[in-house]
């Protein structure tokens, strides 16, 4: 098994990410997709979530029969979630106002129950948190990358509200394209899609030509998609 | 059975079981560490609204400490079906030097363009509108959504109206031969909340002698 940190924060940030490669998450990444704020709010928790749950999953991963691995993960995940939810109403009571919809959403993210299985069910607890960290940002870039993009498109601002997150950050808001009209489409869930489709799009079409620059195949053991876009 | 097969059943449950308790033990631990803060928080974050709604210039009691119960089944108030709730609410009231001076009533538009939309209405005393702020809503965004404060001061047309200012037929949006603007690509929305303000300023003035004696 390669455990290899270096390899392991390729896997998660690029070859294997859990947004783009592995599409898991959707659900989480198309909803709070709409502005930089949410984006990151949430992106910062399921980080959160995920090296917390990796690393109790690999902790306990001795103890865990077949039968019952499922609902225990799941049982750590919720859980996690849950505490993260209360702890962010109790302290930080703005951002909980403006992303505490979305904080259940974490648990439907199933990027983080496919970790747990594939990942920290198999490996030394600190390499898991390691992996769980790695995904988590591979997964929160992804969600920063869709949520500036819907933000300009649609408001023509970026980093708008960013003081529900940071109470320092009031005059962060810059207007990329001023006197901007909007376009609501890419506010609104259908918009999500299609930014989302584009940024697909865009990873293939980088891997693609990089991989018919050098002639030597990087062969990446977990997906084979570099070696079959080639020939 | 075989005894294994019953070994094995009873040993996952056993660890299933295990897990369900600590679990719940952690998480009821973090709740009852936490609850306390959270219930601050959210009465500090309710306080914060109703003096946006009501300025703190305008009284000098605690809002959150000093309402009254909106009740559906009683009869003590005339038509609080106006107000549109849909479960029993709590109302607020302002006093400066101990005389009651607004009112802040809770109302819910429900033929709004998706869900209903919550308000907080302030009436002052004479009957006029002191303030309206929509607690939430779930409108378009980018259309409907010009009725928060934060994107459109559209809300701020309502400040110092009365039932007959304007007379009852401007209760509506302009598209519709009264006087408050729609918005463009939303009619439905603004509509609904103009017509929900005018139904509870019409509530106040139905039980007007009771509401001022509390």
């Amino acid at each position: 098994m390669n455990t290899d940190l270096t390899q392991l924060s390729k896997q998660g940030l690029w070859h294997n990410n859990p947004a783009l490669v592995q599409l898991l998450g959707l659900c989480p990444l198309l909803a709070v997709s709409s502005s930089v704020v949410t984006a990151l709010g949430l992106g910062l928790l399921t980080i959160l979530v995920m090296v917390c749950s990796n690393l109790v999953v690999s902790l306990i991963r001795h103890q865990i029969t077949d039968a019952i691995r499922l609902p225990v993960f799941v049982l750590i995940i919720a859980g996690f979630v849950t505490c993260t939810e209360l702890l962010i109403q109790a302290f930080a009571y703005s951002l909980y106002l403006s992303i505490g919809i979305f904080i259940p959403l974490i648990v439907t993210n199933c990027a983080i129950l496919g970790r747990a299985v594939s990942f920290a069910a198999k490996n030394p607890p600190l390499v898991s948190a390691f992996d769980g960290f790695v995904m988590g940002l591979g997964f929160a870039l992804v969600l920063v990358t869709l949520g500036s993009v819907r933000e300009v498109v649609a408001n023509g601002t970026l980093f708008a509200n960013m003081d529900l997150l940071f109470p320092f950050a009031q005059n962060w808001q810059l207007d990329v394209l001023p006197a901007y009209p909007g376009f609501l489409l890419a506010a609104l869930p259908p918009g999500a899609f299609l930014f989302m489709g584009l940024l697909l799009a865009l990873k293939n079409w980088i891997d693609q030509t990089s991989a018919r620059r050098s002639l030597l195949v990087f062969h990446d053991r977990s997906s084979s998609e570099s070696l079959r876009n080639l020939w | 059975m075989t005894s294994e097969l019953r070994h094995s059943i009873l040993e996952n449950s056993l660890k299933l079981a295990a897990f369900a308790v600590v679990a719940a033990l952690i998480l009821g631990t973090v709740y009852s560490v936490s609850e306390d803060r959270i219930t601050a928080q959210r009465l500090n974050a309710e306080r914060l609204v109703l003096n946006a709604v009501l300025p703190p210039s305008r009284h000098d009691n605690d809002l959150i400490n000093d309402t009254f119960m909106l009740d559906l089944q009683s009869s003590e108030f005339m038509r609080p079906d106006l107000l549109g709730l849909r479960e029993n609410s709590l109302a607020y009231i302002a006093r400066q030097n101990d005389r009651l001076t607004a009112l802040i009533l809770p109302l819910v538009a429900r033929n709004a363009y998706n869900g209903d939309i919550t308000l907080w209405l302030a009436v002052n005393a004479d009957g006029s509108v002191a303030g309206v702020r929509v607690i939430s809503h779930r409108e378009t965004p980018g259309l409907g959504d010009k009725i928060d404060l934060r994107l459109s001061d559209w809300i701020l047309a309502f400040n110092d109206r009365t039932l007959n200012n304007p007379q009852i037929g401007g209760w509506t949006v302009v598209k519709n031969g009264g006087v408050f603007d729609q918005f463009t690509g939303a009619t439905i929305t603004p509509r609904a909340v103009t017509v929900a303000i005018a139904r509870g300023l019409e509530f106040f003035q139905l039980n007007k002698t009771q509401l001022l004696r509390l």
